[in-house]
């Protein structure tokens, strides 16, 4: 690294534009809040550009990686307890800066399309950059406290974003479920570093892999720890059973839900287990949790986004679906693999996501499949990007999903016995991803106009250029292949990287997901294109299946009833009435009386009668004197004396 | 310790006219009525507690009671100019001098 370049930077800037947009924005003009908010971005990309080149440079020597900036000043200094801010950059952080900066400046630019006759223009951006700034922090952070702050951030940023119509009330209520949610795997993540604490004495990642070297650690706590991180990553990264508030954070304008809750923030969970992966392979039941939530995830969330007519719960089903199988990568250990899915998925998902918001912008904010169709010659841009999203996203070759789903499915199996379990769920998710996926299309694009009132416009140039962009990095993002990504990350993600199987193998499984993929393409033309009955013909047929699906499992509806009544319940009664009302009211009532009787009583004293103060100051005086000059040794023995003797007659 | 007094004269009743006349301060400005009066009673204190400080500074050849009186005398004739115009300016405002009608702190 050069001396001029300081990881501190990278999350600054952002922060830097966050400060400017949210103290002054409302007064500055809309070019200049513009610029402010993507230069902050950009200059951000453009630092971890730089950092890359370094890399690039003379291949021969020591790696300059991992890149360790320390401030000088402790953060936490009490007694055995230290802590420092403390960024790192090795090859994951990397990877994930390039993501998240250069993901995050193209949305900021379609932002700028997209929001242009929006109220809040400068509050949007502000936190924008806000969200940039906490997912920076996050991804760089060399231990888990620091972490943890760039996680609450994040967390921050995403619930003001899910509420930015904060005057909608299903808006207002999205995002509160998003942070109630969330706080319940941060409860996890803290309960998580306090044993991390307690039982290596810190929260550095690098000195807590050293600490694991020692092969005694072996289940057991290690295991307690690693649930309750993967509690916290399940709560961000909207796994089972605490995924309900991401398809209710589709509330937030499309760019957010395409920034945080596709490409990078959900993806901190998948970070954080990648980050702290030392910890899972000391523990093979972790993993096996991991692995298990992963594919129940993946295949649970597909069901459902099966049958969703909003196109945005389609996606955010599939973001769900698609965060499945990345903790399945983690699950059996291919953390590359995980993280290269990461990586695409940021691309595909970011495109589709930003897709769906050109078409609602183009239609005047219809949402609902049924009234679309049709649009592809209106829209050839949207169109062209969409179906380029969609193959990747449905694992077509040589778009840049194929080769990272593949290399999860590849790395379940391989892994034998019950991998083969899990491999077959991922197949089965694949083949559904396929058809929801093509049903999206179908019914956004082709076909007939199902709504004639509309008149449908393509999006302005800076809408467009970002989808282009994403586009050509969703073609080509996967081009670099699993072994060379996974030979990068080897430093960060350890030595259990992908082996090299038996290539027929290898060939085998992708003909086969290719395949499912196909056929999943097949039914969803069958259904939507051929024989436009047969949805219809389909749902009347299986009635109990299709209410479940389209009601989510009613998971939202158990949840209510099993946690949110009685809470609720408990804090009205109980908590409201009993606690507050009666208790804390009583005994302010009662502090209130006691002043109010005792005043009422001094009242009497303070009679305004100048003689009457000085009979009390004449009175003091007199017992201060009496007191003074009496010997009350003596008068008291005496006095005792004279009731000893009584008692002694 | 006592022959600088007059050898008639002992120590005690000096003290005890100056209690005497500082008892009928206290009491006087307590039962009357009149502000005047009220303020005199305070001079009376005042001068009865000057009494003993001569009677000590005598007794025991110290200057510093002598120099405490001017003081104290300097200080009520200060407070008797401050009194009296705020005597007048009372009487001017509320035509009485009756201390128990001047209540106007009362709530």
């Amino acid at each position: 690294m050069n001396a001029i370049f300081h990881l501190w930077l990278i999350p600054l800037l952002p922060f830097a534009g966050f400060l400017l947009n949210g103290l002054f924005g409302r007064r500055l003009p809309k070019a200049v809040v513009t610029a402010i908010a993507l230069l902050a971005p950009l200059a951000a990309f453009a630092l971890v550009l730089i950092a890359v080149s370094s890399l690039l440079g003379p291949a021969d020597g020591p790696s300059p990686l991992p890149f360790v900036e320390t401030c000088s000043h402790p953060w936490i200094d009490i007694g055995t307890l230290h802590i420092d801010f403390s960024f790192v950059l090795d090859e994951l952080s990397l990877v994930m800066l390039l993501v998240v900066t250069g993901v995050g400046f193209l949305i900021h630019v379609y932002s700028v399309g997209y929001m242009k006759h929006e109220e809040g223009y400068a509050r949007y951006f502000s936190y924008l950059n806000l969200f940039l700034f906490f997912m920076t922090v996050l991804v760089l952070a060399g231990n888990a406290l620091l972490m943890f702050v760039g996680w609450e951030g994040v967390g921050l940023a995403s619930y003001l974003l899910i509420g930015f119509y904060f005057q909608k009330t299903s808006a207002a209520n999205a995002g509160k479920k998003a942070f109630i949610v969330n706080r319940i795997g941060d409860f996890g993540f803290l309960i998580g570093m306090f044993l991390l604490l307690a039982n290596f004495g810190t929260l550095t990642f690098s000195e807590i892999a050293e600490k694991l070297a020692y092969p005694s650690w072996q289940g057991g706590v290690v295991t307690v720890i690693a649930l309750c991180l993967l509690l916290g990553a399940a709560g961000k990264s909207a796994q089972l059973p605490l995924y309900i508030w991401l398809p209710d954070a589709m509330e937030g304008p499309t760019p957010v839900s395409a920034l945080i809750h596709a490409a990078t923030m959900v993806t901190a969970g998948v970070y954080m287990i990648a980050r702290t992966h030392v910890l899972f392979d000391h523990s093979p039941f972790a993993l096996g949790v991991v692995a298990v939530v992963g594919a129940a995830t993946a295949l649970f969330a597909a069901t459902i986004g099966l049958v969703q007519n909003d196109i945005k719960r389609v996606l955010a089903y599939s973001t769900i679906s698609q965060l499945g199988y990345m903790f399945l990568g983690c699950g059996v250990a291919a953390y590359s693999a995980a993280i290269f899915h990461l990586v695409t998925h940021a691309f595909f998902k970011a495109l589709l996501f930003l897709a769906a918001g050109s078409v609602i912008h183009a239609i005047g904010g219809e949402q609902d499949l049924r009234k679309m169709g049709g649009l592809w010659k209106k829209l050839p841009v949207t169109f062209a990007v969409t179906t380029v999203g969609v193959l990747a996203i449905a694992g077509f070759p040589p778009f840049a999903g194929f080769f990272s789903k593949d290399a999860i499915l590849y790395a379940a199996f391989a892994q034998g016995g019950s991998g083969r379990a899990l491999w077959f769920v991922g197949l089965v998710t694949a083949l559904l991803t396929s058809f929801y996926m093509f049903r999206l299309w179908y019914l956004t694009f082709l076909g007939k106009p199902r709504n004639e009132d509309v008149h449908p416009h393509e999006s302005p140039f800076s809408m467009l250029a970002p989808l282009v962009i994403l586009a050509l990095l969703s073609i080509c993002g996967g081009w670099i292949g699993i072994e060379r990504f996974s030979a990068f990350l080897t430093p960060a993600t350890g030595a259990r990287a992908m082996e090299a199987g038996s290539a027929q193998l290898e060939l085998t499984l992708s003909v086969l997901a290719v395949a499912v993929a196909a056929l999943g393409w097949l039914i969803a033309y069958l259904f939507y294109r051929e024989k436009s009955a047969l949805p219809a013909r389909s749902a009347a047929a299986l009635p109990g299946g299709y209410k479940l699906l389209a009601n989510k499992y009613y998971v939202d509806e158990i949840y209510g009833a099993t946690v949110v009544k009685p809470l609720l319940g408990l804090s009205t009664y109980f908590l409201g009435w009993v606690v507050d009302t009666g208790l804390l009211g009583g005994a302010v009532w009662l502090l209130g009386g006691i002043a109010t009787f005792a005043g009422a009583l001094l009242q009497r004293w303070q009679s305004g009668n100048i003689r009457s103060y000085a009979a009390w100051l004449a009175a003091g005086a007199a017992a201060v004197l009496l007191f003074l000059v009496v010997p009350w040794p003596a008068v008291l023995a005496s006095l005792s004396a004279i009731h000893l003797g009584g008692a002694g007659h | 310790m006592n022959s600088s007094l007059g050898q008639d004269v002992p120590l005690s009743w000096y003290l005890l006219l100056s209690a005497l006349l500082f008892t009928l301060g206290v009491v006087g400005f307590l039962i009357k009525r009149n502000l005047i009066t009220v303020f005199m009673s305070i001079e009376l204190m005042l001068n009865a507690v000057n009494l003993s400080f001569v009677t000590f500074a005598h007794e025991w050849h110290a200057v510093k009671g002598q120099i405490f009186v001017f003081f104290v005398m300097m200080v009520a004739a200060a407070e008797a100019a401050v009194g009296l115009a705020i005597i007048i300016a009372v009487f001017r405002a509320r035509a009485t001098l009756a201390v128990d009608r001047i209540d106007l702190m009362k709530l």
